[in-house]
């Protein structure tokens, strides 16, 4: 097994990816700042270096249901978008779920419009969080490589059948350059099977798909649905293990740091955790006894794994990158809260917003939020959400 | 269907709501939702097909002497055929009269 170490920019080992796991269909429209992730894959089709049908569409509404046609004849499909593309996708987003069609997508999270920006925070995912896809966030170039790969092998698994977006924290992922271990081919073909779908489209085995439902049978599928997000877990987590097995990489839906014996912890989605890593490691020269946890797997959400890394805590500092206008706070805030709420042993949450549309946040603006959030929590001020250096 | 609508439980739905069963659109009758229906004036037809045509149901059919006439158990009552019909032998009654 060979594996080779580079440095390079991360949307364009996670193009190579879509191209070792042998994709059968590309469809996309570019959109900063997934770009270079698309750019890459046109490319290497171009190329000839793999044979897939990489199509150009006219929007991102086009791209998706390019996506859901090839998903639904039992082709490996592969798409990417960001922000306002991901708004625009949205309809057809929802029925890809709907109808259970297989397919990853590399999601460059960027800020929605208006004003219009085109830096990152997680304000676009959060609008299709309740769509009924597998939710995976990613910290760093590996994981963005590996996961594709994972990302497939969950997707097209037969017992769930589900889209899964990864979610990549636009520029501070997709372009930088970063050290990323390519696997060999043999070991993506060891991990990944063909995709085998039971219902694919075919005129030796014709099925209706995306049909009209009567009230009478929509909760019934709307349950099916619940069903199939909420069971896919396990098959996740056998997923990662297996990754983990080969390659030495494993991945959890939740992962913690320095956690075990911290009074506060501070939770982190996407890239934002190395960063809080950094800074926990100083705080805890300093003395405070701090930890970070990282939720991976969003949806569906590992109520399990996740109570059992925070129960018993004083306090979490929940850092969100998107608001619910008029709402109870950040939506991971809010979903943390909701998960514990009446626990035994649950701890308070301090919210903070910060790093809306790419504002740098800093280690030192970490440090602030951290011992800041620790001070409101023995306060006791855990209520709604702190934007996280406003002016005025 | 294997069985009524109403009665299938969620266990039992294929993954995606996908329909493996041929032709099972057949076992829905909408005839139910009619408020008119379409009457044909056979002496008047010219079995021309039009009608046939048009019906967004598929619900025209073919009687033994060669006329057209809509199968009351799926006609909706939209209408259309009568609207079409390039002879005006087709009239919409209220079902209530």
């Amino acid at each position: 097994m060979a594996t080779q170490r580079k440095g390079i920019e991360v949307s364009i080992a996670m193009a190579d990816a879509v191209a070792q796991a042998n994709v059968d269909v590309i469809a996309a429209y570019p959109i900063t700042p997934q770009t270079h992730i698309v750019e890459h894959l046109s490319e290497i089709v171009a190329n000839g270096e793999l044979d897939a049908e990489y199509v150009p569409v006219e929007s991102e509404h086009s791209a998706m249901s390019v996506c859901c046609g090839s998903s639904a004849v039992g082709a490996r499909t592969f798409t990417s978008t960001s922000s306002q593309g991901l708004a625009l996708m949205a309809e057809i987003f929802y029925i890809a779920a709907s109808m259970r069609l297989p397919m990853v997508m590399a999601l460059a999270n960027r800020s929605l419009s208006g004003p219009l920006s085109i830096w990152n925070d997680h304000t676009d995912t959060m609008m299709v969080r309740d769509a009924g896809w597998i939710h995976i966030f990613v910290e760093n170039g590996q994981e963005c490589y590996d996961n594709v790969f994972c990302g497939f092998r969950i997707s097209e698994d037969p017992d769930i059948m589900l889209p899964l977006a990864i979610n990549l924290d636009g520029f501070i992922l997709t372009h930088m350059i970063e050290p990323v271990i390519y696997e060999d081919n043999e070991t993506i073909r060891k991990y990944l099977p063909d995709v085998r779908m039971k219902n694919a489209l075919h005129p030796d085995n014709p099925v209706s798909m995306g049909c009209f439902a009567m009230p009478e049978i929509y909760t019934e599928a709307q349950m099916s649905r619940e069903h199939g997000v909420r069971n896919s877990y396990p098959t996740i987590v056998k997923a990662w293990q297996e990754w983990g097995d080969l390659t030495g990489r494993y991945y959890k839906p939740v992962e913690t740091y320095r956690a075990d014996d911290a009074d506060y912890c501070i939770v982190t989605m996407g890239s934002y955790g190395e960063t809080a890593m950094e800074v926990v490691d100083a705080l805890r020269e300093e003395g405070e006894k701090v930890g970070v946890v990282k939720i991976r797997l969003w949806r569906p959400f590992p109520f399990d794994d996740f109570r059992k890394a925070v129960l018993g805590k004083k306090s979490l500092i929940v850092i969100d990158r998107a608001i619910s206008f008029g709402g109870p706070g950040g939506p991971v805030a809010s979903e943390l809260r909701s998960a514990l709420y009446g626990k035994p042993g649950a701890p308070t949450i301090v919210n903070y917003v910060a790093g809306l549309a790419g504002r740098d946040v800093s280690r030192n603006d970490f440090k602030n939020i951290i011992l800041e959030g620790k001070a409101k929590a023995e306060k006791g001020e855990t209520d709604g959400f702190t934007l996280y250096g406003l002016r005025g | 269907m294997a069985k009524p609508m109403e009665k299938i439980t969620w266990q039992e739905l294929e993954a995606g709501s996908v329909v493996t069963e041929i032709g099972n659109a057949r076992q829905y009758e909408t005839g139910s939702w009619r408020s008119e229906r379409p009457v044909v004036e056979a002496k008047q037809c010219i079995k021309c097909g039009v009608c046939w045509l048009f019906c967004p149901d598929s619900c025209i059919v073919k009687a033994p002497d060669g006329h057209f006439e809509a199968d009351l158990t799926y006609c909706k009552g939209c209408g259309i055929c009568a609207k079409e019909c390039p002879v005006g032998c087709i009239t919409m009654i209220s079902e209530e009269g």
